[in-house]
């Protein structure tokens, strides 16, 4: 399996050699920011051509067929008359928490989405508490939404902000709690070590029932996090008309259309990287000959892979439910997958400690 | 009849009756014994007169004035009372309001067209013109003139006092209400808004999530087509009934053709008889299927959207083929159809009927069995037996909540009573039920189809009609059920070639006026499931 640390000390060691260690690490930091962005912009303009063809495919469409070989121009072109739309300003706004909001939510993507294992040695982030800190920094995006509803001195824009912030203030304790179970199961917080810790059996088989249990709840808990169908209730259509941001334009508008989308491949990339073994192959204890087989095929493919399943899973939901209803949905955190959690994590717990896992 | 007669002139004695020869007994009361003649009518044992059809306001000439029809569900009998206020300068008419809850809506209509003020109404508001209208339109010494009117760029002035007039001492008073506290949060669903499925306007006061209080506005594409009406040939007002409910549109031209048909007792050919019925009931399947379709959308679903759309598209094309339109068909003509069947029709059309029963169990499997729309339309929106009949709500949403009303079989028309069909009704009334109603009904209109076109008759498809049309002097009524209720036309003719009143009963008015009653104490979701449950289309509440 090749390992992509290889490319990254030999470009530290290079740099390291014209420059002082301090100047070397600064560059790097630009360098890996700078990655870091384009990755952040390609990989929204791929999701939305995908979520295009994924729901076309649902709805007996074809899907943007026109601009491009397959239409893939189009999410180009799409972006950028984005750009170049005009931002609206508005009268009787909070001027300078309705210009922010945008930013806080790009921002609070864009630093979970620092720490997602690319590879088997890429990635950006990684510290002893990388779950953790995953969690606190795509929780933040809410203040973003929060802000926006509040600012812009819409009604629509209100109820839609005042919806997101209980539905994810709710299902944050889901996500939270299936996560620790799996913590409980690997051990370790750091991302790597997570990966690492599935080299021999995926954690989704490992820990068989309980961890289970905790992937299904960490689906319906991440898809609500994203504010997509079904639980698109911040900014239902039919009902607020746009929510949250009914009244941004232009690139902010854009900022809440891109993030939309790279959380749902945040959440995707977490649930493979603790449930599905991240960048590690498919491994099966015993059986040498197809674990070396499995090895050929790069660890880069082998994340993008499960990751794209997952997301597919994600706009399945969507485009097959229709939408919930604000008080459902808090029903079904709080009476239904809260408490299941905490037995599942009690469960898991048991099963670590008695050593009955795989 | 006699009895009926008898009894209203027990409690009216000045009481005039006309039509007594016919099943429908006509009586001209006074507006003193109105206000105590509504009592009776809808308390007596032998009256009962629980469903008022329709309430139209009336410039006889020299006074104005309201024509009401009743009908008794329990009974089975009907009547029409005919009612003149006093001065023209400012009529006033007992209000309606206390006994059928329709009213409500029906009287500010009136109001807003002739003037009249109705005692005791709660809410003497104009309903579809603007608030700084200057005079009544549908009165015949209006002054049309662009001065007086001229089109305004700025927006309708809204207070929120609606007034309301009371009897006290024999003195009119008038009280302001307000409708909406200062404190309220009221938030502006419409005019431009995709779950009201037009330009339909509701001011929703919310307390939180839920829905205290909903006020609906109308009129946004309010064309004045019963004032245009007036001025025109019978034959050029039937271009007008298209553009009310575009999903019926078949159905509603079918109601004012058979209207003026019936006035001049003019017999159209059978063949006319069938292609009128196969048209209408293929206009309900699409709408229905559309129906299907909004109400998956305005829950978040819109995957189902496509497929109704798809199967939609189908049907369109069998209109296309024969009238050469699609939305808008102007295919009936009086005396008939304006041409025959497309050769292709029966072909196309028997195998659309096959397929279709094909596809409906994926409807289900993707969108009724799935428990998040079950939970969202179960229960929510109840509205009884008794709201349906007093509130004038009839077609699908009137039968979810068990009362039988399908015109096609109480009072078949065309050639309805030749076909075997189910009424389909159910009992719960919620969104679930109008729901499934509908969703059935595709399935007995199916049945219908496949045996229209096994009888389809061969011959001409249109009567002979004088070029110039005069109906002669007299009132004349007629209703279809269409996709969405009653569809009624009422015409008073003074014998020349123009309507001298031509009123349309539209199906979709009652539907939004019991918006309000369904959805307070819901959540603003639950408001927009009603209203797609409900299935109102806002050209026809306009007109």
């Amino acid at each position: 399996m090749f390992d992509f640390s290889v490319v990254t000390s030999w470009i530290d060691q290079g740099l390291r050699s014209v420059m002082s260690p301090a100047a070397a690490i600064t560059v790097e930091c630009v360098l890996i920011g700078i990655v870091l962005l384009a990755l952040y912009a390609i990989m929204a303009l791929i999701l939305i051509l995908a979520e295009r063809k994924v729901c076309a495919a649902f709805q007996c469409r074809l899907g943007p067929n026109r601009v491009g070989p397959w239409g893939c121009i189009q999410v180009v072109a799409d972006m950028i008359k984005m750009l170049t739309k005009e931002i609206i300003t508005i009268k009787h706004t909070d001027k300078f928490l309705y210009n922010l909001a945008p930013f806080i939510v790009i921002i609070a993507s864009l630093l979970a989405f620092a720490c997602i294992p690319w590879g088997n040695g890429l990635q950006a982030l990684d510290f002893n508490v990388g779950i953790f800190f995953m969690i606190a920094a795509s929780s933040m995006g809410i203040v973003g939404i929060l802000l926006a509803g509040w600012s812009s001195n819409n009604k629509f824009s209100l109820i839609g902000a005042m919806r997101s912030g209980a539905q994810m203030i709710s299902y944050e304790l889901s996500i939270g709690l299936s996560l620790l179970t799996m913590v409980v199961l690997s051990g370790t917080m750091q991302i790597s070590e997570i990966v690492e810790g599935q080299n021999e059996l995926w954690f989704i088989f490992k820990g068989h029932i309980p961890a289970l249990i905790a992937f299904v709840i960490y689906l319906i808990a991440g898809t609500a996090e994203t504010n997509r169908g079904p639980f698109d209730l911040p900014e239902a259509e039919s009902e607020l008309t746009a929510g949250y941001h009914t009244e941004y334009s232009g690139m902010h508008f854009g900022f809440y259309y891109v993030a939309e989308f790279v959380n749902m491949f945040i959440v995707a990339s977490i649930a493979t990287t603790v449930f599905l073994g991240g960048w590690m192959p498919l491994h099966i204890p015993g059986l040498d000959g197809f674990n070396r087989i499995m090895d050929y095929i790069p660890s880069v493919i082998w994340f993008f892979g499960k990751s794209a399943l997952m997301v597919f899973v994600i706009m399945w939901f969507k485009w097959t439910f229709p939408r919930l209803r604000i008080d459902q949905l808090l029903n079904l955190e709080w009476k239904y997958l809260l408490p299941l959690n905490l037995l599942n994590l009690l469960v898991m717990v048991a099963i670590v400690v008695l050593g009955w896992h795989f | 009849m006699s009895t009926l007669k008898a009894q209203i002139q027990n409690i009216c004695p000045q009481a005039a009756f006309s039509h007594e020869d016919t099943d429908t007994l006509h009586a001209e009361v006074s507006p003193k014994e109105l206000a105590g003649l509504f009592k009776h009518l809808k308390t007596d044992k032998t009256f009962l007169f629980d469903y008022m059809e329709d309430l139209i306001g009336m410039d006889f000439g020299e006074k104005l004035g309201v024509i009401y029809r009743f009908y008794s569900t329990e009974n089975k009998q009907r009547i029409v009372l005919i009612c003149q206020a006093e001065s023209r300068e400012k009529p006033e008419l007992p209000s309606a309001t206390p006994w059928w809850g329709i009213a409500n809506f029906y009287e500010r209509e009136v109001y807003d067209f002739f003037g009249i003020i109705f005692i005791g109404h709660p809410d003497m508001r104009r309903l579809f013109l603007r608030n700084d209208w200057v005079g009544y339109p549908l009165r015949k010494d209006y002054d049309a003139s662009p001065e007086i009117n001229p089109v305004r760029l700025d927006a309708e002035p809204m207070d929120d006092i609606a007034p309301s007039y009371s009897e006290k001492d024999g003195k009119i008073e008038e009280e302001d209400n307000l409708r909406f506290q200062k404190d309220e949060y009221v938030v502006n669903i419409g005019p431009q808004h995709p779950a009201t499925h037009g330009v339909l306007h509701f001011q929703v006061s919310l307390e939180g999530e839920t829905v205290k209080k909903v006020d609906v506005h109308c009129g946004y594409i309010h064309r004045g087509i019963e004032k245009m009406c007036e001025s025109l040939t019978y034959p050029q007002t039937i271009g007008y009934t298209d553009r009310l409910d575009y999903l019926s549109a078949h159905q509603n031209r079918h109601a004012l053709c058979a209207c003026i048909e019936e006035a001049m007792g003019l017999e159209i050919p059978r063949r006319a008889q069938y292609i009128r019925a196969l048209m209408d009931e293929l206009s309900r399947i699409q709408s229905h299927l559309l129906m299907y379709a909004c109400y998956c959308m305005d829950l978040g679903a819109l995957t189902p959207f496509f497929y109704a759309f798809r199967d939609r598209e189908k049907i369109l094309n069998i209109f296309e083929d024969s009238g050469a339109g699609r939305l808008i068909q102007n295919y009936y003509v009086i005396g008939g159809v304006s041409r025959d069947l497309h050769p292709d029709f029966v072909k196309k059309t028997a195998e659309f009927i096959k397929y279709l029963p094909t596809v409906l169990p994926e409807y289900h499997k993707v969108f009724t069995g799935n428990v998040i729309f079950q939970q969202r339309s179960k229960g929510i929106g109840i509205l009884t037996r008794e709201q349906a009949i007093s509130n004038g709500v009839t077609g699908p949403a009137a039968r979810a909540s068990g009362w039988a009303c399908d015109l096609r079989k109480h009072q078949p028309y065309s050639v309805y009573n030749e076909v075997e069909f189910n009424e389909i009704t159910r009992t719960g009334g919620d969104c679930f039920d109008r729901y499934m109603v509908r969703m059935d009904e595709i399935h007995e209109s199916i049945a219908i189809i496949d045996q229209l076109l096994t009888k389809l008759p061969e011959g001409d498809y249109c009567a002979k009609t004088k070029p110039v049309i005069k109906l002669p002097e007299g009132r004349y009524f007629k209703s279809v059920e269409t996709a969405r209720g009653e569809f009624g036309v009422f015409i008073e003719s003074r014998g020349e070639k123009y309507p001298w009143r031509l009123k349309f009963h539209p199906p979709c008015l009652p539907l939004v006026s019991v918006v309000d009653l369904l959805t307070r104490g819901g959540k603003i979701a639950d408001l927009i499931s009603i209203g797609a449950s409900l299935d109102y289309v806002v050209p026809d509440i306009d007109r």
